[in-house]
């Protein structure tokens, strides 16, 4: 087969005849085989842990499956029809929208605002840096704990109504009260304890970047303080700007810890303040075991978070470059 | 900086900022003083009717306490949270980290619909997909088990398209020197990738345990057995619980929160510089 003009270049098969798969894996150009052996791993892994529940989870979507994940009874978009018909489900997403319009705006200004200070501290800024990022290495089951038994934990000895004391106030029972609504105010100030130094982090790795001879142009042109803020940091910042808002967003919408923590206690959960996760756990693995109307939930969840995601992605520009 | 000249405008501004950033961070720390607090304290100094800083006398008891009260496994749950931890976060840096290295350096007729298919999984919510693998997971027979808590969480694709992003910039040249002597991809990555990059291994390293030792959802969900219960969902059962031992719980909080703080305290530059590198706010 192989012509005497090759076989002096390129080794043939009498050259080596046991290819044994050591001297594949020897030979640096078996780059196949070697793509598996680095990506196979997670490759496979990805396939059975998160494609196979989420193929699953179209599937269930579609059947009757109380009890059972081998359901028989198909029952094509019933599901999806009595999800959105449910007003528990509906006011889940209530809830979302509500949580979502505390959070993001009062996270985003004060991880902000944190930074702006962080980065133009001349002195102790690793410290100042350090302290608003610790809260990072912080469980939200731990930060509901503090919040809802020492903080907020609605009798007088409490330190929220202490302080609310000092100023001839009435106590305030936080948690148990609907009207007025305060559960929401220890909602987002535990989640933005949490969450608030990750995005500072973020902010001051987008103020580093802005290149100091923007800031001279602008004092030549006799630009100071907020002028500067509105003219030269802002505008710099879109990028960092537009994934911080879409990083928030999505993690509130998978808000479940500080909820279930919060508001649960002695086995009940309330009925109002209901994030879309806390309602499908409920649903799902509650005492129906409904994986056909949970899945379905998760469906729909899913197809709005993209979403929003790519809305905001086009109408903030997400990933656009901004030189 | 643009310091020639200082006016006492300036100097006011500094000033204010400084004020402003020190009572920041006198409200960032006061809830882990309160925890640490309350966790020396004796029940009535908690439930004082007049709230003090300071309690009146510190109960270093209450640490012995927890651990010898057979109603909290606290002692198992830690242990749990440790193993789990541990070997997820070594499994994530081996999986994601030989993953990311051969989707930025092995070039495979089909590498970018690989690399398609690991970045189509970032868009979809993960916490969104606890029903389904919940239902996964209990058909494997895994429900409260070690295997049911760790396995699902080993495979990270961030973190994988973290690692990736990073190996496209570490220098050619080092792997070409090495590739001379006759080593292939595997002793490359091992001899010459890995110890020169320690610093980034550190980063998803860390970001990896904190994000595994504050897992809530999927043990809440997967290890319903007292067994397998994770140091969050021991405190969580307890914190929703009718009658707390609040010194308890406060101590035990503490103990949750120990090993991240000092982790958090040694490793803080790497993770920050991780964060920073993770190209989310490029």
């Amino acid at each position: 087969m192989s012509a005497p003009a090759t076989s002096r270049t390129r080794p043939t098969a009498e050259d080596r005849p046991p290819v044994s798969l050591t001297t594949r894996l020897r030979g640096r150009y078996d780059r196949n085989l070697w793509f598996a052996i680095f990506v196979g791993p997670f490759v496979l892994g990805l396939a059975v842990f998160v494609y196979v529940p989420i193929v699953w989870s179209v599937v269930l979507s579609f059947f009757d499956a109380r009890n059972t994940v081998t359901p028989t009874d198909f029952v094509g978009l019933g599901n999806y029809l009595d999800m959105l018909r449910d007003s528990a489900f509906r006011s889940s997403l209530l809830t979302f929208v509500v949580f979502a319009l505390f959070i993001v705006p009062t996270t985003f200004v004060v991880s902000l605002g944190l930074a702006l200070l962080v980065h133009r501290a001349r002195f102790a800024r690793t410290f100042f840096r350090s302290v608003f990022f610790l809260p990072t290495a912080c469980s939200y089951v731990v930060a509901s704990l503090i919040w809802k038994l020492s903080i907020f934990n609605g009798v007088r000895f409490g330190l929220a109504n202490t302080v609310l004391g000092w100023f001839g106030l009435e106590p305030v029972a936080w948690l148990s009260v609907t009207q007025p609504p305060w559960y929401w105010l220890v909602l987002v100030t535990a989640r933005m304890w949490l969450q608030a130094g990750f995005y500072m982090i973020l902010f001051l790795a987008g103020l580093q970047r802005i290149s100091p001879s923007l800031y001279e142009a602008a004092a030549i042109d006799g630009a100071t303080g907020w002028r500067v803020l509105r003219y030269v940091t802002l505008p710099q910042l879109r990028a960092t700007s537009t994934a911080v808002l879409l990083l928030l967003l999505i993690n509130a919408f998978q808000a479940f810890d500080e909820f279930y923590n919060l508001l649960s206690s002695s086995g009940q959960y309330p009925p109002y303040a209901r994030p879309p996760l806390v309602y499908l756990y409920y649903a799902a693995l509650g005492q129906g075991q409904d994986f056909g109307h949970g899945s379905a939930g998760a469906v729909i969840l899913t197809l709005m978070i993209a979403l929003i995601a790519l809305a905001q992605g086009r109408f903030l520009g997400l990933g656009r470059r901004d030189d | 900086m643009a310091g020639i000249q200082r006016s006492s405008a300036d100097r006011t501004g500094s000033v204010i900022r400084y004020v402003v950033l020190a009572i920041g961070a006198l409200l960032f720390l006061l809830p882990f003083y309160l925890l640490v607090r309350n966790g020396l304290s004796t029940e009535q100094d908690i439930t004082s009717p007049s709230w003090k800083l300071f309690p009146s006398s510190l109960q270093w008891s209450n640490l012995p306490d927890l651990f010898r009260d057979p109603t909290v496994p606290m002692a198992r749950s830690l242990l749990n949270s440790l193993v789990i931890s541990v070997i997820q976060t070594i499994g994530v840096l081996v999986i994601s980290g030989l993953a990311g290295y051969g989707l930025a350096r092995i070039p495979f007729r089909y590498a970018n619909a690989v690399f398609y298919f690991i970045l189509a999984t970032l868009l979809i919510p993960a916490a969104v997909t606890f029903v389904p693998s919940f239902v996964l997971v209990s058909t494997l027979g895994w429900v409260s088990t070690l295997r049911g808590l760790i396995v699902p969480g080993l495979f990270q694709a961030f973190a994988t398209f973290l690692f990736r992003q990073y190996f496209l910039g570490f220098p050619r040249e080092l792997e070409e020197a090495a590739q001379l002597d006759g080593t292939a991809y595997w002793g490359t990555f091992w001899r010459i990738v890995v110890p020169n990059s320690k610093g980034f291994v550190a980063a998803i390293g860390t970001i990896t345990f904190i994000g595994s030792w504050n897992a809530f959802l999927w043990p809440l969900v997967i290890a319903p057995d007292q067994d397998a219960w994770t140091v969050q969902i021991a405190l969580s059962t307890f914190l929703t619980a009718q009658t707390i031992n609040l010194p308890q719980l406060f101590i035990a909080a503490t103990i949750a929160i120990l090993p991240l703080v000092v982790m958090f305290v040694f490793l803080q530059r790497w993770i920050v510089q991780g964060v920073e590198r993770s190209g989310i706010s490029e």
